[in-house]
């Protein structure tokens, strides 16, 4: 049994893998270039969500968890990255590094405090939690209300390249969300994400393993704050701005609908969801089209006609024959 | 004696009737988020937005159409319910096997296109809504002035929910639906119609939400924001009385919004997350909430 | 081994031949699905008015499904059942039970959030004819004076009398059953054996799912055996001793 289902996947693997890094190498190749046919800060707007819809989808497509409380952590980790940077005056990395960490620690009270409610109650407590941190956001004097934090300095990368220009910024950012995507592509594969993954298909069988399905989720939404807070803090240096946008719950429901539209368990589809959400909001800003009605005009659609996402439609469809 | 920790007694009990009249609308609220989700297993996110709707509906018939007050109360939670009964049949009743996190998102993308809908058309800023010439003014009950308005909407809001409760708990009709939660493939064998019933619930909930919309506009004015900021307390109440049983409900929506306006009198900064503060304090003692029944 | 396929033909041509025109439900070839499962592979016999008829086979041989595909509440369907000349896969679920059926499910179906009365009260009665209250106490005296007890406290057999008792009140004059004995004490079982029989001398149609062959045997007319999604055989009840042998091969006892 188990030699049989090996023998007839290895083929599928192993094609996958040779797409796989054709695709990465291809997309690797494009981003490296991009800042010459594309401006700059749009990209690293991309990206960044790119890397908060990643990070969500370790979440939701891999622990089964909905959180709709992700803006918290990428709007907290923008707000803290900012503030270190103008008001303490902490260089580049320390920024960024005080805004992820932020993010992790607010991600491990959340989750633990969510987690022991399961299903829709975790979607509502994660919700509710998330709005706190927003009222917080509009009341404590230190980020700005309405305002926000304005004017953030981006500092010197390494204490030498100067991120005032908007290439070496673009650059850093890509290095930043590299390292980031690596680091989910890591844990998913690992057994760490094996688990994961077997925890939402059974939680019972895995319990009945002797392991402990709640710390496994846990340290999954903690990661998953942590790069959502990382992916803030970079936005935040690199737009000089962390404003209450970055936390509303609207913000936490565009990163379910990235990570939906682009095919939620797969490591593709946040990167595709995200990049079509951001380049569709751009093109909608200034056309004078309701951006919000058509956000969930999208939302609508995804949930009723495909559920696997873009990514995951093409997935299965180029599966099929062979099942 | 007119003060009580500094804070002078009527200011208090002002408050506290604020509280009141935030809980009975949370009260509306939850009650029908309680049922829909025992009924059709739906978180209805749209939940906020339906309210909203029935702010508009209210506002669009008074100023444009010229309705009555008490016509509009009327009418305005009959189109919102009218409306549940598409969203429903179209949409909502094709996702009922599967996961309940894809009725979440649904309703989720409702609530963000109605919301986007209304704020492209009518901007942010609120719509005023007068109070209606028979409940203007207030009486006097010797410790507080009490404007007639707002003790109506306590106390229609308070029938509302009992009423409720009791065709639930009482009546041939809320046997039907008791039992429809448990088992709705026998419930149609014996012969009644569980697709028709999960619509009426669904038009009725969501109607509710309409009619507190109604009567909230001559409170907060008409405005597309205020279903989304409505919706997450409501959710937080939700979390925190369980959604096993309808009475938990009622009392736990009812007593929030007199903590809330305690906080308001006593620490006005924290007014605003009290109820979440409750809600992170109760998933700490009693994870699955006051009132529920399952854990 | 091979000697019996040809006597159940020959039998069941025998059955058809006579009384075919008097028979109030007739199923054939239904097949039905769970999802993406092929459960029934087409299964077909025939009930007349009045009689008592048994599924029997082992596990998973398809006879709950049967009725449950009776009464519209599996998946996909396909075949014909025509009950009093309608077929009821183009009936609506929650219209099957206003022509006169009346579903007792397996696992009994007793709604916990509802008291014994209310239990009782709940099915809607959609023909004339039904039995009153005091009637139904008088077939099953055990529920007498538990009617604000929740429906659930009452012991299995109990509920089984409740489940039984609801259903007549409704009129229905066509019962499906679904393993009435099945964990119940000996002394109740011969309750509710006692009761069908009285159902029966009232003239109402009932078709019985049972693994309990003894009690089978007491109360039912002709018994269908399934095996793997169909009827492979039929035995009269007077032919029963004679056909033990074959019947506990089919059963694997």
């Amino acid at each position: 049994m188990g030699s049989a289902t090996l023998s007839t996947s290895t083929p599928i693997a192993s094609l996958q893998r040779t797409t796989g890094i054709l695709l990465i190498s291809a997309v690797a190749a494009l981003m490296l270039c991009a800042p010459l046919l594309v401006y700059p800060l749009f990209l690293i707007k991309i990206l960044c969500f790119v890397l908060f819809a990643a990070a969500f989808n370790l979440v939701l497509g891999y622990a089964g968890l909905l959180s709709f409380g992700h803006a918290a952590f990428f709007g907290g980790g923008a707000y803290i990255a900012a503030h270190a940077a103008k008001v303490w005056h902490l260089p580049f990395e320390l920024a960024i590094l005080a805004g992820t960490a932020f993010a992790a620690m607010i991600g491990l009270a959340f989750g633990a405090l969510a987690i022991r409610r399961h299903g829709i109650y975790f979607a509502m407590i994660t919700l509710a939690l998330a709005q706190m941190v927003y009222f917080l956001a509009v009341q404590m004097p230190f980020t700005g209300g309405e305002d926000g934090i304005q004017a953030v300095p981006r500092g010197y990368l390494l204490g030498t390249v100067d991120l005032s220009n908007i290439t070496a910024m673009y650059y850093t950012v890509l290095g930043g969300v590299a390292i980031g995507l690596l680091i989910i592509w890591r844990a998913v594969n690992s057994p760490f994400g094996h688990v994961l993954s077997a925890i939402r298909e059974n939680e019972v069988r895995v319990t009945s393993l002797g392991l402990k399905p709640d710390q496994y989720k846990l340290i999954a939404f903690t990661l998953s704050a942590a790069l959502s807070g990382f992916a803030g803090a970079l936005k935040a240096i690199a737009f000089q701005l962390a404003s209450l946008v970055d936390v509303t719950w609207h913000m936490s429901g565009e990163v379910i609908l990235m990570t939906l539209l682009g095919g939620m368990g797969t490591l593709i589809g946040p990167i595709v969801g995200a990049s079509i959400v951001v380049g569709l909001e751009h093109f909608l800003a200034t056309s004078g089209l309701p951006i919000t009605f058509i956000i969930g005009l999208f939302f609508v659609v995804c949930v009723m006609m495909f559920r696997r996402g873009l990514f995951g439609e093409l997935k299965a469809l180029l599966e099929r024959p062979k099942s | 004696m007119t003060e009580i920790f500094g804070v002078p007694v009527a200011v208090l009990l002002g408050q506290l009737l604020l509280g009141l009249i935030n809980g009975s609308f949370y009260a509306l609220l939850s009650l029908g988020l309680a049922i829909i989700f025992g009924m059709l297993n739906v978180i209805n996110f749209a939940h906020g937005a339906f309210y909203m709707l029935g702010g508009f509906a209210a506002w669009f018939l008074l100023s444009r159409l010229g309705l009555g007050y008490w016509g509009t109360l009327l009418a305005a939670p009959i189109m919102v319910g009218a409306l549940g009964v598409l969203v429903e049949r179209l949409l909502l009743k094709r996702l009922y096997r599967m996961d309940h996190l894809y009725s979440l998102l649904l309703t989720f993308g409702i609530a963000l296109m109605v919301e986007g809908l209304f704020r492209h058309i009518f901007g942010s800023a609120g719509m005023p809504y007068p109070v209606p010439p028979s409940l203007t003014g207030g009486i006097n009950l010797g410790f507080i002035f009490l404007p007639l308005y707002r003790g109506w909407v306590i106390v229609i809001s308070l029938v509302i929910c009992i009423l409720t409760w009791l065709a639930i708990e009482r009546t041939k009709l809320g046997a039907y639906l008791r039992a429809a939660t448990e088992n709705p493939a026998l419930v149609q064998a014996f012969g009644i119609n569980v697709p028709l019933l999960l619509t009426l619930t669904y038009a009725f909930c969501v109607g509710l939400a309409g009619f507190a919309g109604a009567l909230a506009a001559p409170l907060y004015q008409v405005s597309p924001g205020m279903g989304s900021s409505i919706i997450i307390v409501v959710f937080a109440v939700v979390v925190i009385g369980g959604m096993g049983s309808i009475g938990g409900a009622i009392v736990t929506a009812l007593g929030l919004g007199i903590i809330e306006g305690l906080t308001k009198t006593f620490y006005p900064a924290a007014s605003s997350i009290a109820v979440f503060v409750v809600m992170v304090l109760v998933i700490l003692i009693r994870p699955s909430g006051l009132f529920n029944r399952e854990a | 081994m091979l000697k019996c396929p040809p006597t159940a033909k020959s039998e069941k041509h025998t059955w058809e031949g006579h009384m075919a025109e008097a028979a109030l439900l007739n199923v054939n070839n239904l097949e039905a699905w769970y999802g993406e499962s092929h459960v029934l592979h087409g299964v077909s016999f025939d009930v007349r008015k009045g009689e008592v008829v048994t599924l029997i086979g082992r596990n998973g041989a398809g006879k709950t499904t049967t009725l449950r595909s009776l009464i519209g509440v599996v998946g996909k369907r396909r075949g014909t059942s025509l009950f009093k000349g309608v077929d009821l896969l183009n009936v609506a679920p929650h219209k099957v039970a206003r022509m006169g059926i009346g579903y007792v499910p397996e696992e009994r179906g007793i709604f916990s959030t509802l008291s014994v009365i209310e239990n009782l009260m709940f099915p809607p009665a959609w023909q004339a004819g039904g039995m009153e209250i005091d009637e139904i106490y008088g077939l099953f005296p055990n529920l007498k004076g538990r009617d604000h007890t929740p429906g659930t406290r009452l012991s299995g057999g109990e509920q089984q009398m409740l489940a039984i008792g609801r259903i007549l009140r409704t009129g229905a004059d066509f019962i499906l059953l679904d393993e009435p004995t099945e964990g119940i004490a000996p002394v109740i079982i011969d309750e509710i054996g006692a009761a069908l029989r009285i159902l029966k001398a009232r003239g109402m149609t009932i078709i019985l799912v049972e693994q309990n062959l003894r009690f089978a045997a007491s109360v039912a007319d002709r018994h269908f055996v399934l095996d793997q999604g169909k009827v492979v055989d039929e035995i009269s009840n007077n032919a029963l001793d004679a056909n033990m042998d074959r019947l506990n091969r089919y059963l694997g006892v």
